[in-house]
């Protein structure tokens, strides 16, 4: 498109893959003869029901995370008190957030119209729920649902309170992606921003979300 | 334009000399030899090593199923490269089905020319950058500011880097040469709006990073990318990152550009369950990194809502044709193997002079410019194997460091009518080890070798062509006064 000769580009690209290939052919492997040896020792080692959930706490703890367990009727309370904590006054939240976790006396500025980017730089906190959580990695996944809303909601507060329901949670990477769809923008979450850039040490706190509270709900 | 012309033969061309950065300026053994004087930098990069060694070996020894996982990454990307041109005509096909725009570059050149394009039909004349390893590769922001276009890296480590005016010496941390107390003094002096009470410590230099880049983020209207997989079937592009500087680029502006190497693209969306796993553990050395992001061409109300992505050859398609060299392409860019190796622990990044250093840059770097581009590069290792060991997909880069050896001598034994000097000894040396008395008689010349040892009792450098060559970067052992052969016979006369 952006030169008079991108369109032989692109064949001479393919064309090269075939000269090497012809030049030196590779050795057929099918798709389907892929080893995965891998997922048995998975699925074997895998945990369920509270030792999961345990597991799960074990490793957002450990990259500095802040967990708070509650029972399904106690989230708004628990996101109130976790807004409270950190002083937060306006809380961004995306339109399909169940109304009962907003109980807290805050200014809530919901994505509709959507929010200016100065206007999210603006708030305090964003809340929102999670598509699937990755135990064995402390991972969170956000598919940008009605409860999460588009990306920009989740990256440029400086401080998530995030819930993650019990039943989402899945023991392993592998497992995650099943659950979900790809055509929809998606976000891994492990832990708040950290870099590691200086004297490979892990330094948590740069452009993402400094602070990432997780509201835990029992199923 | 013909391959034929360009390349060999019946092989696809290497990556043209003249634009990026895959060749350096000097031989590895001069460079490291600068390098090792360098008492700072070699402590620096110890310490970041040690410490990155021992977090990955602790969250590796966390999955019983590693070596399963390593055995599926390395066959997943075998089969990706068997059927490379398949793969890549599903990716175009999915990302435009998705809104997004496709383009091919052959070579450095065009693709830095596809990207300029795109800047410019934008208005804009500045974009932000996630840290990228095909960018750095082709030479993009020095391609860009000569064209009027700002590009400013966002990556704290590339920033550090940039305000430097320094090179990136890592594939994973471009700034490990660099020790907290360094990184301080550079913000001090090149970011303007660092506070005058900036400490050393690791957390408030992250924050001044965070303040000088906010209004860049908040602002940009176009953000230049790379990718570390691009999932064929779906199309779906996927960047992994620790800082969320990743996250601002990918989500804020309102134009993105991605550059990828071809040989990122990997067939089904359930293959990301072994590089996600494969990945962070070897690089960083944590679970999971903090972000990785996902995202299928356009999202109407979500994220850039212009999408271009740029396929880069520059030199991969001749890396594919070497059946001996072309598991360098299955490189996941973790630099597990940089920071496994006693070479690079004592040399650092700068002295490979190509972007890609390490273990891997010896072998992926001389294959990409051909191997008379980087002759030296091959040699840069002592062949002991921790990187075949760390690798994440097993490619066996002391194989073919060997391989590439070989092929650097014959390429000089076809330019050149004399035989090389080594042929010439190992030629010298079959004749006298094949008879009892010439090889006695040698070794017994040989003791005329303590006439040459040092103070230390070892034998160090030496004049000359060859044995001044040979003896410049290693330390002999002088001669013992008795061969083992008369201690022997003594032996035998005592009885």
């Amino acid at each position: 498109m952006s030169s008079p000769d991108a369109g032989s580009a692109r064949e001479e690209v393919l064309g090269r893959i075939r000269q090497a290939h012809t030049a030196a052919a590779p050795q057929p492997w099918p798709y389907d003869d892929i080893d995965r040896g891998y997922r048995e020792p998975e699925r074997a080692t895998a945990l369920t029901g509270e030792a999961l959930v345990e597991l799960l706490v074990d490793r957002l703890v450990d990259y500095k995370a802040v967990v708070h367990r509650c029972a399904a009727d106690a989230v708004g309370e628990t996101v109130a008190a976790r807004l409270a904590g950190r002083g937060a006054r306006r809380v961004v939240v995306p339109v399909g957030l169940d109304p009962s976790w907003r109980t807290a006396e805050v200014e809530w500025l919901t994505d509709e119209p959507a929010l200016t980017v100065d206007q999210l730089d603006g708030a305090d906190a964003v809340v929102t729920g999670s598509a699937v959580t990755v135990a064995l990695t402390g991972t969170i996944v956000l598919d940008a649902g009605p409860d999460q809303g588009r990306r920009a909601l989740t990256l440029v507060p400086d401080h998530h309170v995030c819930v993650v329901r019990e039943e989402d949670v899945v023991h392993g990477v592998g497992e995650a992606l099943t659950r979900l769809d790809t055509g929809r923008p998606l976000t891994w979450i492990s832990g708040p921003s950290a870099t590691s850039d200086i004297e490979l040490s892990r330094v948590e706190g740069v452009h993402g979300p400094r602070l990432l509270d997780v509201v835990l709900v029992g199923s | 334009m013909s391959t034929v012309l360009l390349g060999m033969p019946g092989l696809p061309p290497a990556s043209p000399r003249g634009t990026g950065n895959l060749r350096g300026d000097e031989a590895f053994p001069d460079a490291a030899r600068s390098a090792l004087g360098n008492a700072q930098l070699r402590r620096n990069i110890a310490h970041a090593t040690t410490t990155i060694r021992g977090k990955r070996a602790a969250v590796v020894g966390e999955l019983p199923h590693w070596e399963q996982l390593r055995e599926a990454g390395r066959q997943l990307k075998s089969h990706t490269m068997a059927h490379l041109d398949e793969y890549l005509v599903q990716l175009e096909a999915a990302v435009t089905a998705r809104g997004g725009v496709v383009h091919w570059a052959r070579d450095a050149a065009e693709a830095n020319r596809i990207v300029t394009e795109l800047v410019r039909a934008t208005g804009s004349d500045e974009v932000v950058k996630v840290k990228s390893m095909a960018t750095q590769e082709i030479g993009l922001n020095e391609h860009l500011e000569a064209e009027g276009i700002a590009a400013v890296e966002t990556d704290l480590a590339e920033l550090i880097v940039q305000l430097g005016h320094d090179k990136p010496s890592h594939i994973l941390v471009p700034a490990i040469h660099r020790n907290r107390t360094e990184i301080r003094e550079i913000f001090l002096r090149e970011m303007g709006d660092a506070p005058a009470d900036l400490t050393d410590e690791p957390s408030a230099l992250a924050a001044a990073a965070r303040r000088h880049l906010r209004r860049k983020f908040l602002s940009a209207r176009v953000a230049v990318s790379g990718a570390n997989f691009a999932v064929a079937e779906t199309g779906t592009l996927s960047v992994v990152e620790s800082e969320g500087n990743g996250r601002m680029c990918l989500t804020l502006p309102q134009t993105l550009i991605t550059v990828m190497g071809i040989e990122k693209v990997v067939p089904r969306v359930q293959d990301l369950e072994v590089f996600l796993q494969l990945l962070p553990r070897s690089s960083t050395g944590e679970r999971m990194n903090p972000y990785t992001s996902m995202w299928t061409g356009v999202t109407p109300g979500d994220g850039p809502q212009e999408f271009h992505l740029v396929l880069l050859d520059n030199g991969r398609t001749r890396v594919l044709a070497d059946e001996h060299g072309r598991d360098a392409l299955n490189c996941i860019r973790c630099s597990a193997c940089l920071n496994v190796c006693p070479v690079y622990e004592r040399t650092g990044g700068h002295a490979y002079g190509s972007v890609y250093p390490g273990p891997i840059g010896a072998v992926l770097s001389p294959q990409l410019t051909g191997v008379e581009d980087n002759a030296s590069l091959p040699y840069a290792s002592s062949l002991c194997g921790a990187c075949y060991d760390a690798c994440p997909v097993k490619i066996d880069i002391p194989s073919m460091l060997v391989h590439l050896r070989a092929e650097h001598v014959e390429e000089h034994r076809r330019q050149s009518r004399t035989p090389a000097v080594e042929s010439v000894v190992m030629r010298t040396l079959s004749w006298v080890m094949g008879h009892p008395r010439r090889w006695t008689a040698a070794a017994r010349m040989g003791r005329l070798g303590r006439l040459l040892r040092g103070r230390r009792g070892t034998i160090g450098a030496l004049p000359g062509p060859v044995v001044g060559g040979w003896t410049s970067a290693r330390d002999l052992p002088a001669p013992p006064t008795q061969t083992f052969r008369d201690w022997w016979r003594g032996q035998e006369d005592q009885k």
